[in-house]
């Protein structure tokens, strides 16, 4: 209730300030989170490695205005993340769909855990067929037992 | 040599893999455009305001659309090719100022050469988003139906223009 009177106030104050721009949605909290939570899933396209919410490339900033002006049009997240991928490919999302193309990315790592485990019980089952047992004759005792008293004596 | 056999195969296995990947530009992302419709657009040009260039225009003709800004360093290093391309006759090439300044777009063109017939006025990096640009410069390829056929990202060269660009043209201007 308070917020919403600090807002109002705000709004009230800054609403000459904003004539002639874009209309920004931070008036609208449930718009500005639907934009976040939707940028944190995208990838900006100019710095690979950053998503669309954390980069300040232009591109970024255009691509944030159109997702913005989208959710004002109260498209669906699912018709937003569809206007990218139509423009930019499967590349804007952070978590590329299972398809034909990206089932190397998403059965890869199982791929290799299977291989290496695989080889792993290879190996093991092999050495363990290696081990014999071998007895210890009566002589190999005692000269074991000498070994060890002498070398207990010099130490 | 039979136990060396395995882990030797295993290595070039992947010194191969890695080589690939070294190879490969992490910049060029296919784009899902090749062999869709281009998008429309109306802009106004940079030197006629009042006019507007749009792709329906250029229906029935093989042609180039290059993104390009007077700010983009790429452009400067593609500059030349284009010119040479455009004076060949080959393909003509429209263009399509990108997040550009109009009069700093007009005195690059004026110093260095304007290789465009009509140059389109993209401000707000619309078109951009529509066409999938994220950075220029880029150059499209489209068909005499308006389909994109070909996605050149980063600068031309006379390589890729001799190899690529020339061939398709005119196997595109047959169809």
């Amino acid at each position: 209730m308070n917020m919403n009177w600090i807002l109002l106030v705000a709004l009230f104050l800054s609403g000459p300030v904003w004539a002639g721009e874009a209309k920004p949605l931070a008036d609208d909290p449930a718009s500005e989170a639907r934009l976040k939570h939707l940028a944190v899933e995208l990838r900006c396209l100019v710095c690979q490695n950053q998503t669309l919410a954390d980069s300040n490339a232009p591109l970024a900033e255009d691509l944030r205005r159109e997702v913005r002006e989208m959710i004002a049009k109260n498209m669906s997240d699912q018709e937003i993340i569809e206007f990218l991928t139509a423009r930019y490919g499967d590349f804007v999302l952070y978590r590329p769909p299972l398809k034909a193309t990206t089932t190397l990315l998403w059965v890869g790592p199982f791929v290799l855990v299977g291989i290496g485990a695989t080889a792993l019980v290879i190996t093991l089952r092999r050495r363990a067929g290696k081990v014999v047992d071998v007895p210890v004759t009566e002589d190999e005792h005692r000269r074991v037992e000498q070994l060890l008293s002498e070398g207990g004596k010099r130490s | 040599m039979n136990r060396f056999l395995l882990p030797l195969s295993i290595f070039i296995v992947v010194v191969v893999f890695l080589g690939i990947g070294l190879k490969l530009n992490p910049r060029e992302i296919p784009s899902p455009l090749v062999g869709k419709a281009a998008p429309d657009f109306s802009q106004p040009q940079l030197f006629e305001p009042t006019k507007i260039f749009s792709p329906a225009d250029m229906k029935g003709k093989v042609w180039l659309l290059n993104f390009w800004a007077s700010w983009c360093s790429g452009c400067k290093t593609e500059h030349p090719v284009l010119m040479d391309l455009a004076k060949s006759g080959e393909v003509p090439i429209y263009g399509m100022d990108y997040k550009d300044q109009r009069d700093e777009a007009m005195t690059w063109l004026s110093r260095w050469g304007n290789p465009y017939p009509i140059v389109g006025v993209d401000e707000a990096g619309r078109v951009g988003i529509n066409y999938g640009v994220y950075g220029v410069p880029e150059t499209y390829v489209i068909d005499k139906q308006g389909v994109i056929r070909y996605k050149q990202i980063g600068p031309l060269d006379p390589d890729t223009v001799e190899k690529k660009i020339i061939p398709l043209v005119k196997q595109l201007e047959t169809q």
